[in-house]
């Protein structure tokens, strides 16, 4: 072969592969690269208790990412998700040692999230307030109902069958873990083969294009909203339950993780993009650092500068490899 | 060769390859000082690529540049602009927020003697060369406030402003009016005799015969030939283009017209338009032509559903109907092909597929889920029947020329079976042949019964393609004309308010 015709043929191989590499099947390899790092490092990590441990805490976490995933696509951010995780373990809690039914309790703590979704649906889209600012107020407002209601202390004596949520397992994994799958694979389908999922891309795309379109845009931003506050108000109930009390000060913070969680997996904050599965695995990565990390009794310090490094590289990566 | 003549810069032997797409091949040709070289060719000819290898948007795959001789490789827009290149897009690149004089200096504040940024300067030498064009607005102006055109116009102040040594305009013409288009030659012309090389993008032929003095032609990333123009004709360049002639491309052969499907009485919305009053028949393409500010994208926005009206009625095949959404317009059988389609007719981050089924949805799917058989069927059936040029139904919109961007906005208002097709300038920026292609659509849609609102700035394509038509002049209705009664002449002095 003429070795000009070589040389291009090379070139565009490279080109194949770096282009074809799915942001997906990168954060793959990262995983696959920490689980044998922290398998060779720690003699526990890859003991079944531990990776129960681990499954148990990203699914608290990777449940809200997914509702987090949806709304970024959406071209919105929903910053009150800690609050609204905070709230619905507390109102459940709260229900349930006033003698409430353990099913009628969740049932009502999930409408509350889902309620605080709608509030932060009609401040976006009726009342016109960039997201970031009415999430962040919502945030802050919940938060201070949640000391309100509690008087700032933990609600304790929850029943044994509501803790046992966190710790009953099926076929021996973590029932915790089954309903993050659940929650995947209701958004999966909901992004990819529903209409409202079709209308969240494109709303978040080209919200005009999509007005003009006759997408119906308060239905969809108000459904994304609902949609977050869902799967936290899931989240809250499976925190209270691993927690084993209402604490008020339950998931602050967890917006962060949430966000890092969708971006590392690939969401773009210009919305239009946002892959269900990318979270996932952003979830995972960052459940599996912070328990190897404690696992080999890394100052915490130290483990939270290699996560916020982690965000950043990820993202920069794959703005470089496009 | 004469001194003046010096190139200012030469393309030897230029090719860019994209993953899987050579976009140009072995490109070479040379920009003398002071003269107009037009490039021509269709969409996917590769005039667009050329220039954004010149800016340092892209990077060539091999080739040189020689710039006064010496060999440049511009790492970026701004390094290119260092080096006195400048470019005036189609889709005007300015801060909106910031004002004219800013937009000039950024980058480049002056400062004060104290390190403060020197506004007094700034605005004066803004307002010069703003004057030296000719353009007289306030410096402090924020580009958001000025027109279209004004903004063109600041746009080309700006580059001026850089002093620059060569300087590509990119279909400057397409959101000009008659008037402002001949403010712009005005400038070019004083440019050339400032020594600057031009390099003039344009998809209007005439244009090329009033101000260039070479041409280059494109097709298929190839350089068909540079020509001077003044040994060339518009048919000798269109069979270079694309090998067909292009005559008789406005005749559409329309049906006998039917029952009128849409009746607009009375509408009024604010400053933007008053007291407008047109029937369309089936089968018929009715035209609504006016300057740019003059209405016309106001009213069919208002008819949509997209803007509110302030009163007046509109009749949806004799009934009275209240539109107050898009969602409403759509279900009442009407379809908008906007203006700008990357602002509003696309996402462009998504795939065909996804844009195809974006209005017909329902059709695709059932109790809210997506029948995935169903909507390949229906976006490759169209891909197919509008000539979409894409490898998959999967590729991004934003991969596509501007011919095929404006095909798949049409096939989603295909897909929904609309009856009132409105196009918003459904040819700026789109070459000879997708022209043809999009009226061929056009004659298509009439035989299914459909009927047709055709704006345009461009009076031939309006006169060639409307059976009637509706003249404005600063929100006012100034005429509906007959065919018959179609002469560019009486057209203008009414789009111009003289009737």
């Amino acid at each position: 072969m003429d070795s000009a015709v070589k040389e291009k043929k090379e070139r565009n191989k490279i080109s194949v592969f770096s282009n074809g590499m799915k942001t997906e099947l990168f954060l793959i390899i990262v995983l696959s690269l920490l689980a044998v790092f922290f398998a060779v490092t720690s003699d526990v990590f890859f003991t079944l208790s531990n990776l129960k441990t681990l499954t148990r805490q990203a699914s608290i976490y990777g449940v809200i990412a997914i509702g987090m995933v949806v709304v970024i696509t959406s071209s919105g951010i929903d910053l009150s998700v800690g609050s609204v995780t905070g709230l619905s373990g507390v109102v459940a809690a709260l229900l349930m040692v006033n003698g409430i039914s353990i099913p009628v309790s969740i049932i009502i703590a999930i409408i509350t999230g889902m309620f605080i979704g709608l509030i932060n649906g009609v401040l976006v889209y009726d009342g016109k307030v960039p997201a970031f600012i009415a999430t962040m107020g919502t945030m802050t407002v919940v938060r201070a109902v949640i000391m309100l209601l509690t008087n700032a202390s933990m609600i304790s004596k929850l029943p044994e069958e509501f803790k046992a949520i966190a710790q009953i397992e099926v076929l021996n994994i973590p029932f915790l873990f089954v309903v993050w799958l659940v929650v995947i694979a209701l958004a999966w389908f909901m992004t990819s083969k529903t209409v409202f999922g079709r209308n969240v891309y494109a709303v978040g795309s080209n919200r005009e294009a999509a007005r003009l379109s006759g997408i119906n845009i308060r239905k969809t931003t108000y459904g994304v909203y609902i949609f977050s506050g869902l799967a936290c108000s899931i989240a809250g109930i499976l925190l209270a339950s691993r927690l084993g009390n209402g604490v008020p000060t339950a998931g602050a913070g967890y917006e962060l993780d949430a966000i890092a969680a969708a971006v590392v997996g690939g969401a773009s904050l210009d919305g239009g993009a946002g892959s269900i599965v990318g979270t996932v695995l952003g979830s995972m990565i960052m459940a599996t650092l912070r328990q190897g990390g404690v696992l080999l009794g890394v100052n915490s310090f130290i483990l939270e500068i290699v996560i916020g490094s982690l965000i950043v590289g990820a993202v920069l990566l794959d703005k470089l490899r496009r | 060769m004469p001194l003046e003549h010096e190139n200012i810069i030469e393309i030897n032997n230029i090719s860019k390859e994209f993953p899987g797409v050579k976009a140009l091949d072995c490109v070479s040709f040379a920009i003398r000082k002071g003269e107009v070289h037009a490039i021509i060719g269709e969409n996917g000819a590769g005039k667009s690529t050329i220039i954004k290898i010149l800016m340092g948007v892209h990077t060539k795959t091999s080739g040189e540049i020689l710039m006064e001789g010496k060999p440049v490789d511009f790492k970026s827009p701004l390094h290119a602009e260092k080096h006195g290149l400048g470019a005036v897009y189609q889709d005007i690149n300015l801060a909106k927020d910031l004002s004219i004089a800013e937009n000039f200096y950024m980058g480049q504040l002056p400062k004060t003697k104290f390190g403060l940024v020197d506004f007094k300067t700034m605005y004066e030498e803004t307002k010069k060369t703003l004057e030296s064009i000719n353009v007289h607005v306030n410096p402090k102006a924020v580009i958001n406030e000025l027109s279209v055109a004004q903004q063109e116009m600041v746009a080309i102040g700006k580059i001026l402003h850089l002093k620059a040594k060569l300087i590509i305009f990119d279909e400057p013409t397409a959101l000009l009016t008659n008037e402002e288009i001949e403010e712009l030659f005005k400038i070019i012309q004083m440019l050339k005799e400032k020594n600057v090389g031009i390099i003039y993008i344009t998809h209007r032929i005439d244009e090329i015969f009033r101000i260039s003095d070479r041409v280059t032609v494109m097709k298929d990333g190839i350089k068909v030939r540079t020509v001077n123009t003044d040994e060339t004709n518009e048919n000798d360049l269109i069979t270079m283009m694309v090998g067909r002639n292009t005559e008789h491309m406005y005749e559409i052969e329309q049906p006998e017209h039917g029952e009128t499907v849409l009746k607009v009485k009375d509408l009024c919305r604010g400053k933007a338009f008053r007291n407008i009053n047109f029937e369309v028949k089936r089968g018929e393409i009715f035209g609504l032509f006016g300057l740019i500010g003059s209405g016309r994208t106001e009213i069919v926005k208002c008819i949509f559903g997209a803007d509110k009206k302030e009163s007046g009625d509109i009749y949806i095949n004799g009934q009275k109907t209240e539109i107050n959404n898009p969602e409403e317009a759509i279900k009442n059988g009407m379809a908008l092909i906007p203006e700008n389609r990357k602002d509003e007719g696309l996402a462009l981050g998504l795939s065909i597929i996804v844009n195809t089924n974006m209005v017909a949805i329902n059709k695709v799917s059932s109790y809210g889920i997506i029948n995935d058989r169903k909507s390949n069927e229906q976006t490759t059936k169209l891909v197919e029947m509008l000539k979409t040029k894409t490898p998959s139904i999967h590729q991004l919109v934003k991969n596509l020329s501007g011919g095929n961007q404006q095909k798949v906005v049409i096939s989603k208002w295909l897909a929904q079976e609309s009856d009132i097709f409105i196009f918003d300038e459904p040819t700026v920026g789109i070459d000879v042949g997708a022209k043809q292609e999009i009226y061929k659509i056009f004659g298509e849609l009439l035989s299914r019964g459909k009927s047709i609102i055709v704006i345009s700035s461009y009076l031939p394509e309006v006169m060639g393609l409307s059976n009637r038509m509706l003249v404005m002049y600063e929100g006012r209705q100034m005429a509906i004309l007959d065919k018959s009664e179609f002469d560019d002449k009486k057209v203008l002095k009414l789009a111009s308010g003289i009737s």
